[in-house]
């Protein structure tokens, strides 16, 4: 049994260890908003914070998170996470979606790292999520547009 | 044969069953569009005059879409239309995906419910209107009979209707009296300088719920006592199972079952985990005898060879190829175009509910006019007992557009030899997806031309050889004396007078699978001819954004509209390098949708970096300006990536190399450029855009990188050029 904090509210499950917590998330917990794109984390579609460090759960063994708070894009709050989803929704960032929660999660914690990132901050913050509609444009402007909006 | 589930997980699972179809779709015995405009209210206080729009008691319009949304913006474009006719607040407007139904969902353009050959807008642009036209007459005349006033004296405007005696009202305290009329024929539609909606920014209606991870896809339906599937598929093409050992699979725990399906062998279990290590610990042997065992570099010098011999005939202009026998100098290259995978970002996934009678069916299905007769005919149902609900899909770029239906298939074979009842998600991996065939067609275009003692053309000849994508499917009757045209699409019709042309076309066989992947035959075309013209336009001593206007015909306005746009945007003065940097221009038109781009490109040792792209696009009425930029963007960022990195690659005995996001690589952020839109006014009807943004990015960028190093790449990826 392992039991950690998943978005404020403490849980339990009964899987094998090794168990990555992507599919604990998904298939035990139906918190469906962490994607599965690559299983190897080279996409970045199933980014969660752990203990407020962004973390990919597909090769995250649930056995890691044992006592941990877990924040999935259900979860997030926060004047970095509205400011980001508002950025996104304005500027219309989303073509198919997928990678979109883990692009979101990897955006709010940079501007809680930086509040004010230079371009090269956004390269080094999201060169690890992968958006095959190639949405990096409106992205990289929208991060921009949060920061301001946070400093504003 | 024992059942995956038992009957008891079976019943429990029905109990919660809801019919999830909302539409009423018992439309009268009509064909044709007029069929789409029927009445029918899902409850006593909506309205739904057509099976497009239903107008609920809270004044909420839904539009009903045929086409599947994966980025490519038919949620929003499609809704604009009826907003628009409707007089209607775009807040007031929602969107969700229509079911498979042949008869009053299909492509207008295709005769069955399909999305493909960026269609969408071209063949919605006047049903949906007209969807809305109706709707519109209709709440007029509600209003008009509960008001006792003259429809004609009756005007709306941002969903509020009202009259000069001051009374108004919202669509949905209508929407009951308005669903007892009987529906237009024929409604009327706005003219162009009419409309309100239509040539604006209006906010994407699918965005809020993709920026909070709330859109629920295929991955994401969760059934009681659902199964998650995965299969082993053969690792060669054409491959089939000789034998398997699934005992230390069995014994992983969570796994339910293995099977023996047409297409490999599946296992069962009651979690993703599970089905994954059961997988791993199966054993099979696979029988290689009908295997594609060549290696790409063999392919590459077949295809090479059948090149040579120059094919049929794919268009003939002026002398054909004559014209370069004898020719002062003769400029040739051959053009070297690897498999491609498409690699949504959503693997292939399906879930499927099998009950006692019938199943339901959720599904990325980008044809469900050829997915559900392939999962009836599977299943041995009747066609009204199943349902196929269209989902969201995580990305495509052509690789659910299935004319075979195979995922379809695999689905439905998991299900039957499951052996009853139950719910099963079959889920493909990455690996899976790039071992997966279904590739852009491996391609050699042989490229000559000649020019006489004075430098001008006195020929040009594209011989084309691939494997056919429509042969051996059930596309294959639309191909015309053996011929595929999206095999060599772009090559032909070019814009440019260029006298005598001749285009070749040697079709090649193989197991290896074969799909259209983003642009179809214009992956390749757009990027052989454009970088083939502008290495004749440099042995001319031309500008390559002059030379081309004064080579493209005159009847061919728009292709010259945009490739004059855009040497503006760029501000083009003939200067092909400044400083460290150069600049490249190729336009190709593809789907009716005419796109020119240029692309400032330096040298970060050995390789391209790509800085800045303008673009510029004409597909007529521009519905959704922002959906345009942003599939120009994606399409560039798309094509880009795939010039740059990407080959599915056969090794010796026809394995694929590439497994996953580490060895087939994708664009990220800091590799993707600047990109600067323009959108042509016109007054055209519509045409698509999710596909047109690709073909002219690679050839911009070549052109670019040979200006700036001399090196022509004629064998993509560039990785390859560059390590070689």
């Amino acid at each position: 049994m392992v039991s950690f904090e998943l978005n404020g509210k403490d849980v339990s499950v009964d899987v094998p260890e090794e168990t990555p917590l992507l599919w604990v998330l998904r298939d035990e917990l139906q918190m469906t908003g962490t994607k599965f794109g690559c299983g190897i984390a080279q996409c970045g579609a199933c980014t969660v914070m752990l203990n407020g460090m962004t973390r990919r759960s597909c090769v995250t063994p649930v056995s890691m998170v044992d006592g941990s708070s877990v924040t999935t894009i259900e979860g997030i709050d926060g004047p970095e996470a509205e400011a980001v989803q508002a950025a996104w929704e304005g500027l219309d960032v989303p073509q198919c979606g997928w990678c979109q929660s883990g692009q979101v999660m990897s955006a709010t914690a940079l501007l809680m790292e930086i509040p004010k990132p230079s371009d090269e901050d956004i390269d080094n913050a999201m060169a690890g999520n992968i958006c095959r509609c190639a949405t990096y444009v409106r992205i990289r402007k929208a991060i921009h547009d949060a920061a301001d909006k946070l400093e504003g | 044969m024992t059942q995956v589930l038992s009957r008891r997980n079976f019943l429990a699972s029905s109990a919660g069953l809801v019919i999830s179809m909302t539409l009423p779709l018992a439309a009268r015995a009509q064909s044709g569009a007029a069929a789409a405009f029927q009445s029918g209210a899902t409850d006593e206080a909506s309205f739904a005059p057509n099976a497009f729009v239903r107008v609920a008691p809270d004044d909420t319009v839904t539009v009903i879409i045929k086409h599947i949304e994966f980025g490519q913006g038919p949620f929003t474009g499609l809704a604009t239309l009826v907003a628009e006719e409707m007089d209607a607040d775009w807040s007031q407007m929602r969107a969700e995906n229509a079911p498979a139904n042949d008869e009053l969902y299909k492509n207008l353009a295709f005769g069955m419910q399909g999305t493909g050959g960026s269609t969408a807008m071209a063949n919605s642009y006047m049903q949906m209107r007209k969807a809305g036209a109706a709707a519109r007459a209709m709440l007029v005349a509600a209003a008009a009979e509960d008001w006792g006033v003259p429809e004609s004296e009756i005007t709306i405007s941002k969903g509020q209707i009202s009259h000069g005696s001051g009374k108004s009202s919202g669509f949905g305290a209508l929407a009951e009296k308005a669903a007892g009329l009987t529906p237009p024929e024929d409604p009327p539609v706005k003219s162009a300088d009419q409309f309100v909606l239509i040539g604006t920014d209006l906010p994407k209606l699918d965005t809020r719920a993709k920026s909070t991870g709330t859109a629920i896809f295929t991955m994401d339906v969760y059934r009681e006592g659902m199964v998650t599937v995965v299969v082993a598929h053969p690792p060669k093409f054409g491959a089939t199972v000789a034998s398997y050992d699934d005992s230390a699979a069995l014994e992983v725990p969570g796994v339910q079952a293995v099977r023996q399906i047409p297409q490999g062998v599946a296992v069962y279990a009651t979690s993703t985990h599970a089905a994954l290590r059961g997988r791993e610990a199966l054993s099979v042997e696979w029988d290689d005898s009908a295997a594609e065992t060549r290696s790409s570099a063999a392919i590459f010098e077949a295809f090479s060879k059948a090149a040579s011999e120059g094919g049929k005939d794919a268009e003939m202009l002026g002398d054909g190829a004559a014209g370069i026998d004898g020719a002062a100098q003769v400029i040739e290259a051959e053009f070297r175009f690897p498999y491609l995978a498409h690699a949504p970002m959503e693997p292939l996934d399906g879930v499927i509910e099998v009950r006692e009678e019938g199943a339901e069916v959720w599904m990325g299905s980008q044809f469900p006019a050829l997915d559900k007769p392939t999962i009836v005919q599977t299943l041995g149902l009747s066609p009204e007992s199943a349902q196929l609900n269209v989902m969201l899909a995580g990305g495509s770029f052509g690789r659910r557009a299935q004319d075979t239906a195979h995922f379809a298939g695999e689905l439905a074979e998991v299900a039957k030899a499951a052996g009853g009842p139950g719910s099963f998600k079959l889920v493909w991996t990455r690996e899976d997806d790039l071992h997966g065939g279904y590739y852009r067609p491996l391609t050699v275009h042989k490229m000559r031309a000649g020019l006489d003692g004075d430098g001008k053309l006195t020929g040009w000849e594209d011989v084309v050889v691939n494997q056919s994508i429509m042969a051996g499917g059930p596309m294959a009757q639309m191909m015309q004396d053996g011929m595929d045209p999206t095999s060599y699409e772009g090559s032909t019709k070019m814009p440019y007078d260029l006298g005598n042309v001749r285009v070749g076309w040697a079709q090649q066989e193989s197991p290896v699978s074969v799909l259209w992947w983003r642009s179809v035959g214009h992956t390749h075309t757009g990027y052989a001819t454009e970088v083939f013209l502008d290495m004749v336009l440099e042995a001319q001593g031309k500008d390559p954004v002059q030379g081309r206007l004064d080579l493209i015909r005159e009847d061919a306005a728009r292709d010259r509209g945009v490739l004059e746009k855009v040497a503006e945007m760029a501000g083009w003065d003939g200067t092909k390098v400044k400083g460290d940097k150069a600049y490249g221009v190729a336009v190709h038109e593809s789907f009716e949708t005419y796109v020119a781009q240029i692309a400032e490109v330096s040298d970060a040792g050995g390789y391209p970096r790509v800085h800045r792209v303008w673009c510029a696009v004409d597909c007529g009425v521009a519905v959704n300006p922002n959906v345009i930029r942003a599939q120009m963007e994606g399409g560039i960022g798309y094509g880009l990536g795939s010039v740059l990195f990407d080959e599915i690659t056969l090794a010796d005995g026809g394995a694929v190399l590439q497994s996953n996001f580490d060895n087939y690589r994708m664009l990220r952020i800091h590799e993707m450029p600047e990109v600067t839109v323009e959108i042509i006014a016109s007054d055209a009807d519509p045409t698509g855009v999710g596909e047109p943004g690709v073909p002219p990015i690679g050839p911009a960028v070549s052109n670019a990188w040979r200006a700036l190093t001399g090196k022509s790449v004629t064998e993509l990826p560039f990785l390859k050029t560059m390590e070689a």
